[in-house]
């Protein structure tokens, strides 16, 4: 009597398109270790990867080249799951670490740090840009919320707030940049969003960040689902919903504070990577979360990839392609929640 | 505070204060729920009614008195243990995109899961027995945006069953549903207490369901009570006056004895 459904999302669909993309991404990751001035095949990447082939290309392949393609996957992954994150917790598919005020804060306070403190020690940064971010993002919050209004923040509103206050910040950070002293100024230009001239410091400075936040969204996968209910299910099921909001936050803001500190502002990285994600594998977020993170990687990494080969000697800023791309979608999202 | 009769009852308030804000919508709610009975809560639109049922369970914080699960505070109680005592389905819950029916009635076992969500036996059979209840096992891989507003409905009662708490608190369950699967609704909230012994305790706004289908009523009005007790002492010309602005015949039930009500004018 009832035609038989199969369910479009399975968790057997999920892995293989998790199998699909980490395949994807290696691939271009080996593409990417051969890429420069001196192009080195594949083969030879693939031997250096592992222990083997000559000094110069073992040199060139893990200590200049590996850092940028580090980066670009951590970073890409962490503004990702980023996304992922606060679009559970706000419940607003328009939530997005660059979109509210969360990126803009981190590269500001980072800008301020490196500037104000150019001797401090490295692992400093981060927490500079932590400190950052909550600040961007509680500006945004405070700003958006309709404080008589009872139905919490309208998604609309919260991404126009979001988009103003981030361009404020960032024209702010612009205007700490051109006044720095030249040599200072020109090594921060990579907190504008890109991956050009990651060095191994960079790669260590956010690589624990990433071991710890990583996994620790990918923990919160269920009382991600469980908030995605609304607050009143989500209590009904035993849920404290504010202290699980707020932790979720926190994991959010740092992931996207930590990637600035490793590639700037890459944007739309963060709206993108999830919104794709859902579409690939629904909105379980056990299955949302590990496909956005690798959706992310593959994303920065194609662009910066793409950045490398389309003009060269220049280099197109991986920063600038996604924000292209994400850009008319961002709009395409806007007509749609309006 | 504990009251010997609370320690009985399922669910209590005691000078129970709500209110949105500065506006007061609950000035001061004292009753009592009698335990494995049928009770539906009657009253005009705005009244207060699912303030009321949110704040029994927990989903809104009180402004002054308290509410209690067998005497026991209940804001003090660990949520998780509440969920495993008491479930409540919201009036017109929304789901996020792509869930299908069988992974939103898997969120009812939540509760009794621990900190990572392996499915035990017990919990498959909870959820196939809470598809079957309402008939939704044949929907079960459905995504919920393909279903019709009745089934969706059913989805989220299944969702509450897998709870499998001994209080149910439905607000309007059977709104947005035909006639024939109101009736189920109101048939399973029956069996489930006739049973399991589950207190049910439901919005309903067809009075002469919630006469029929209850062993207890309570009528607000204004954010106060303004009667409780069985459906023939309750459902008089006076109340239907008062609470409605309703001039109705009242005649018997030929079934159950109980008043049946024919609203034919308004008072206001
Ligand atoms: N979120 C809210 N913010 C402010 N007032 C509310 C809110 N929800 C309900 N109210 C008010 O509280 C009163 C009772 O509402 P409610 O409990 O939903 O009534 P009922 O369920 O009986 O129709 C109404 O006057 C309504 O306007
Ligand atoms: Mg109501």
């Amino acid at each position: 009597m009832t035609v038989p459904f199969s369910p479009r999302f399975t968790s057997a669909r999920a892995l293989l398109v998790a199998g699909i993309l980490a395949t994807l991404t290696m691939l271009l990751s080996v593409l990417a270790l051969g890429l420069g001035a001196v192009a080195t095949p594949a083969a030879q990447v693939w031997a250096a990867l592992w222990g083997g082939g000559d000094s110069l290309t073992r040199q060139l392949v893990l200590e200049l080249r590996l850092p940028r393609v580090g980066v670009s996957l951590l970073c890409g992954a962490m503004f990702a799951a980023s996304g992922a994150v606060m679009q559970g917790v706000i419940r607003n598919p328009l939530a997005s670490p660059d979109l509210i005020g969360v990126g803009a804060g981190a590269g500001l306070a980072a800008t301020v740090f490196l500037l104000a403190w150019p001797a401090a020690p490295p692992g400093g940064l981060p927490w500079a840009a932590l400190a950052g971010a909550w600040g961007g993002f509680g500006l945004v919050l405070l700003l958006s919320r309709d404080w008589g209004g009872a139905d919490g923040l309208p998604p609309v509103r919260l991404a126009l707030v979001g988009v103003a206050v981030s361009a404020a910040l960032g024209a702010v950070q612009h205007l700490v940049l051109v006044r720095a002293p030249d040599g200072l100024g020109s090594a921060l230009t990579f907190l504008t969003g890109t991956v050009y001239g990651a060095d191994a410091e960079r790669l260590w400075r956010v690589l624990p960040w990433a071991l710890v936040l990583l996994p620790a969204s990918l923990l919160l996968s269920r009382t991600l689902d469980v908030l995605n209910l609304g607050e009143d299910l989500a209590t009904g099921l035993g849920t404290r919903v504010n202290p699980a909001r707020l932790l979720s936050l926190g994991v959010g803001v740092a992931l996207a504070g930590a990637a600035v500190t490793g590639a700037g502002l890459l944007g739309f990285v963060g709206l993108l990577a999830p919104h794709l994600a859902r579409l690939l594998v629904g909105a379980k977020h056990a299955r949302t979360l590990p496909v956005s993170l690798l959706l992310g990687a593959l994303l920065v990494l194609a662009a910066d990839t793409l950045g490398r080969t389309l003009l060269p000697p220049l280099e197109v800023p991986a920063g600038l392609l996604t924000t292209l791309v994400g850009a008319p979608y961002f709009l395409y999202l806007l007509r749609r929640s309006a | 505070m504990n009251r010997p009769e609370d320690l009985a009852s399922p669910l209590s308030t005691h000078d129970l204060k709500l209110a949105y804000g500065t506006s007061v919508i609950v000035p001061h709610l004292n009753l009592s729920l009698k335990a494995g009975q049928v009770t539906s809560i009657i009253g005009p639109n705005g009244c207060g009614k699912s303030t009321v049922l949110r704040a029994l369970a927990r989903l809104r914080p009180v402004s002054g008195g308290n509410v209690t699960l067998y005497g026991q505070a209940l804001h003090s109680l660990p949520s998780k243990e509440v969920a495993r005592r008491l479930a409540m389905l919201p009036q017109g819950p929304v789901a996020p995109e792509g869930l299908s029916v069988e992974e939103l009635v898997w969120f009812g076992r939540h509760p009794h899961q621990g900190r990572f969500p392996v499915r035990r036996p017990e919990d498959r059979e909870a959820v196939a027995w809470a598809l079957s209840q309402t008939g939704m096992t044949i929907f079960g891989r459905r995504p919920l945006e393909a279903l019709s507003g009745g089934q969706r409905q059913r989805a989220w009662i299944a969702m509450s069953l897998a709870q499998q708490t001994e209080i149910l608190l439905l607000d309007e369950p059977t709104t947005y549903l035909d006639l024939s699967h109101q009736l189920e609704v109101l048939q399973l909230a029956q069996r489930l207490n006739r049973e399991q012994g589950k207190t049910v305790v439901m919005v309903l706004h067809d009075l002469n369901q919630a006469v029929r289908y209850s062993d207890e009523i309570i009528a607000m009005r204004d954010g106060e009570v303004y009667a409780q007790g069985r459906p023939e002492d309750v459902l008089t010309p006076a109340l239907l006056t008062d609470v409605f602005g309703l001039k109705a015949h009242l005649l018997s039930d030929p079934d159950t004895g109980r008043p049946y009500i024919i609203p034919y004018a308004l008072t206001r």
